[in-house]
C-alpha cells in the first residue's frame, strides 16, 4: 500500500470522488425534478405533452450516456459556446450534470408512471368522484402513493446513477475512475491495491445503500 | 386495469375540450417555439450548413466510417450478450445453491461486480492487467470482459428474482417425479423464470448495446469511435456526426425493444401464459424493477 502514503496520490483519490459525490447530488435532484413532471405529462389529458414526454423517454433511453455527454461537450459547449462557469473544471462539472439529469430523468419517469399503475383505480375514481381536477388528483392522491411504491426501483436507478457518473470523465472531469486510471499508469508495480481500493469505495459505499433503499421499501410500502 | 388509461380524468366535456384545445394549441406553439429557437441557436454557429451533412449523403463516409464503428459496436454487443447471459445463469444458480461454500462466494461475487462502475472496471482492465500479464489487452476484450462482468451480475439477480418467482408447486412436482435438484434446475425453474424475465433481460441488453459506447475511452473502434470523432475531425462536423449516430443507436436499441416484445406475445401463445411481471405489476402495491434497469 505504498502508493497510498503518497499525499499527492491521496489527494488525487480524494477529488476524484468528491467530484462523483457532487454529481450524483446535483444530478439526482435534477433528473428527480425532470422526471416526475414527464411523468405528469405522460398521464396528462393533453396529447402534446403526452407525445413530448414519450419523445424524451425514446430518445434519451436509447442513447448512451457516453454519447450524451459527449454532445453535451461538444454541442453545447463547443458549438453553442454555452459556458455555465469560467473555470474549465466547474464548466465541465454542470455540463456532467445536465447529461446526467436529461438522461436519468427517462427511466425516472418509467419508474413512477409503473408505480402510478400499482395505485387502484378507485382512488383516482374516488378523488375525480369528489370533483378533484387533474392536477389535483395527480398531486393530492396518486403520485403520494405512487411514490412509496416506487422507492426500491428509484434507489436502483440512483445508485446506478453514482456509478454513471464515471462516464463524465470522458470530458476531461477527473473524477474517481480517470483518477485510478492515472495512478495505475504511474505506479504498474501496485495495480491490484489501487483497484481495490477504488473499486472497494464503491462497493462500500453502494451496497449498504441498496439494502438501505430495500428495507426502505418495505417500511414505506402502501399495506393493501 | 391501468390508472394511465383516462382514469386520472374525466372524459372532457364541452368546457374541457375547448380548454385541452386551447392549452394544445399554445403549448404546441411553445414547444415549436422551443425548438425554433435550438435551431436557429445551431444555425448562428452555421450547424446546420450542407458542408457538414453532405458527408453523410456520400457512400464512402458509411461504408469507412459509420459502417465499421457499427460493426465494432454489434460484435463486442453481441459477444458480451451471450457470455452475460452464461455468467448470469451460473451465478444466479450458483446464489441459489443449498451449499454455503458455493452460495455466498456467488453472492459476494455478484454484489461486488455490480456495485462498481463499468468504467472503472474498463480501465483497470485495460490498463491494470497489461501490468501483470506483460502483454497488452486487446481493447475489444477489455469492452467485453467488463461488460461481461458487471451485466453478467446484473442478470444474475434477475434471473434469482425469476427463480424464486416460480410458483413452488413447480419444482414439488419436479422432485415428485423423481428429478434432482440439478434437473428441476435446469428443465423447470430456468426456463420459466427466463420467460418471466423476458423484459427485464432485454432491458438489461439495451443497457449493454449502449455501454458499448464507453470502449470509446479506451480507443476501442466502435460507433462513437469511428462515427463521431474520427469522421467528425475529418469532416469538422462533430455535432451532426453526434446526432447521426445518436439516431443509429436508438433504431438498434429500439428494433432490441421490438424483437423482446415479439418474443414475448410469441412465447405467451404456446401453452400456458407465464407469470409475466406485467400480471405482477398489476397487483397493487408491487413494482417490477425492470423499469429501473439503468
Amino acid at each position: 500500500m505504498d502508493v497510498f502514503s503518497d499525499s499527492a496520490n491521496i489527494d488525487t483519490y480524494v477529488t476524484g470522488f468528491l467530484w462523483i459525490l457532487k454529481l450524483t447530488a446535483a444530478a439526482t435532484v435534477g433528473a428527480l425534478v425532470l422526471g416526475v413532471l414527464l411523468a405528469g405529462m405522460r398521464v396528462s389529458p393533453i396529447p402534446v405533452l403526452r407525445g413530448f414526454g414519450t419523445a424524451w423517454v425514446n430518445t434519451f433511453r436509447n442513447t448512451p450516456l457516453t454519447l450524451i455527454v459527449f454532445f453535451c461537450y461538444f454541442g453545447l459547449y463547443s458549438a453553442l459556446s454555452l459556458e455555465l462557469s469560467d473555470d474549465i473544471d466547474t464548466n465541465n462539472y454542470w455540463l456532467g450534470v445536465i447529461g446526467l439529469s436529461v438522461y436519468t430523468a427517462a427511466f425516472v419517469c418509467e419508474a413512477i408512471r409503473s408505480g402510478i399503475n400499482t395505485v387502484p383505480v378507485g382512488q383516482a375514481e374516488a378523488a375525480r368522484a369528489i370533483g378533484m381536477s387533474f392536477i389535483q388528483t395527480l398531486t393530492l392522491i396518486i403520485l403520494p402513493q405512487a411514490g412509496r411504491a416506487v422507492v426500491a426501483p428509484l434507489g436502483s436507478i440512483f445508485i446506478a446513477l453514482a456509478k454513471n457518473a464515471t462516464i463524465v470523465g470522458t470530458i476531461g472531469l477527473m473524477e474517481s475512475s480517470s483518477a485510478m486510471k492515472e495512478l495505475i499508469n504511474a505506479n504498474g508495480d501496485a495495480v491490484f491495491p489501487i483497484f481495490f481500493v477504488f473499486a472497494g469505495t464503491f462497493a462500500i459505499f453502494l451496497i449498504p445503500t441498496g439494502y438501505a433503499f430495500g428495507w426502505l421499501a418495505n417500511r414505506l410500502a402502501v399495506k393493501r | 386495469m391501468s390508472v394511465t388509461d383516462a382514469v386520472l380524468y374525466d372524459h372532457p366535456g364541452p368546457r374541457a375540450k375547448i380548454r385541452n384545445r386551447i392549452l394544445t394549441v399554445v403549448l404546441g406553439i411553445a414547444m415549436l417555439a422551443v425548438l425554433y429557437w435550438i435551431y436557429t441557436k445551431f444555425d448562428d454557429k452555421n450547424q446546420w450548413a450542407g458542408p457538414l451533412w453532405k458527408p453523410f449523403l456520400e457512400g464512402e463516409t458509411w461504408t469507412s466510417y459509420i459502417l465499421p464503428g457499427l460493426w465494432g459496436t454489434i460484435s463486442a454487443a453481441a459477444v458480451a450478450m451471450v457470455l452475460s447471459l452464461v455468467f448470469g445463469i451460473i451465478f444466479a444458480v450458483g446464489r441459489l445453491s443449498d451449499h454455503w461454500w458455493l452460495s455466498i462466494p456467488a453472492g459476494a461475487v455478484v454484489e461486488f461486480f455490480r456495485a462498481v462502475p463499468l468504467l472503472l472496471m474498463m480501465f483497470f482492465i485495460f490498463f491494470g492487467i497489461p501490468f501483470l500479464t506483460e502483454e497488452p489487452m486487446p481493447p475489444f476484450w477489455a469492452v467485453v470482459i467488463s461488460l461481461t462482468l458487471y451485466n453478467g451480475s446484473v442478470l444474475a439477480e434477475a434471473f434469482r428474482a425469476g427463480i424464486k418467482s416460480v410458483p413452488t408447486g413447480q419444482s414439488e412436482a419436479g422432485y415428485a417425479i423423481g428429478m434432482r435438484k440439478n434437473l428441476v434446475m435446469r428443465e423447470i425453474l430456468i426456463p420459466q423464470a427466463a420467460r418471466a424475465m423476458l423484459p427485464v433481460i432485454v432491458s438489461q441488453l439495451v443497457v449493454l448495446v449502449k455501454d458499448t459506447a464507453l470502449g470509446y475511452i479506451i480507443g476501442y473502434t466502435e460507433l462513437l469511435q469511428d462515427g463521431v470523432n474520427t469522421l467528425g475531425a475529418n469532416f469538422g462536423n462533430t455535432v451532426a456526426a453526434a446526432i447521426v449516430a445518436a439516431i443509429i443507436y436508438i433504431i438498434l436499441n429500439a428494433s432490441l425493444t421490438f424483437f423482446a416484445g415479439y418474443l414475448e406475445r410469441r412465447t405467451r401463445r404456446t401453452g400456458r401464459a407465464p407469470r409475466s411481471p406485467k400480471a405482477a405489476a398489476a397487483t397493487p402495491g408491487t413494482v417490477v424493477d425492470g423499469a429501473a434497469t439503468i
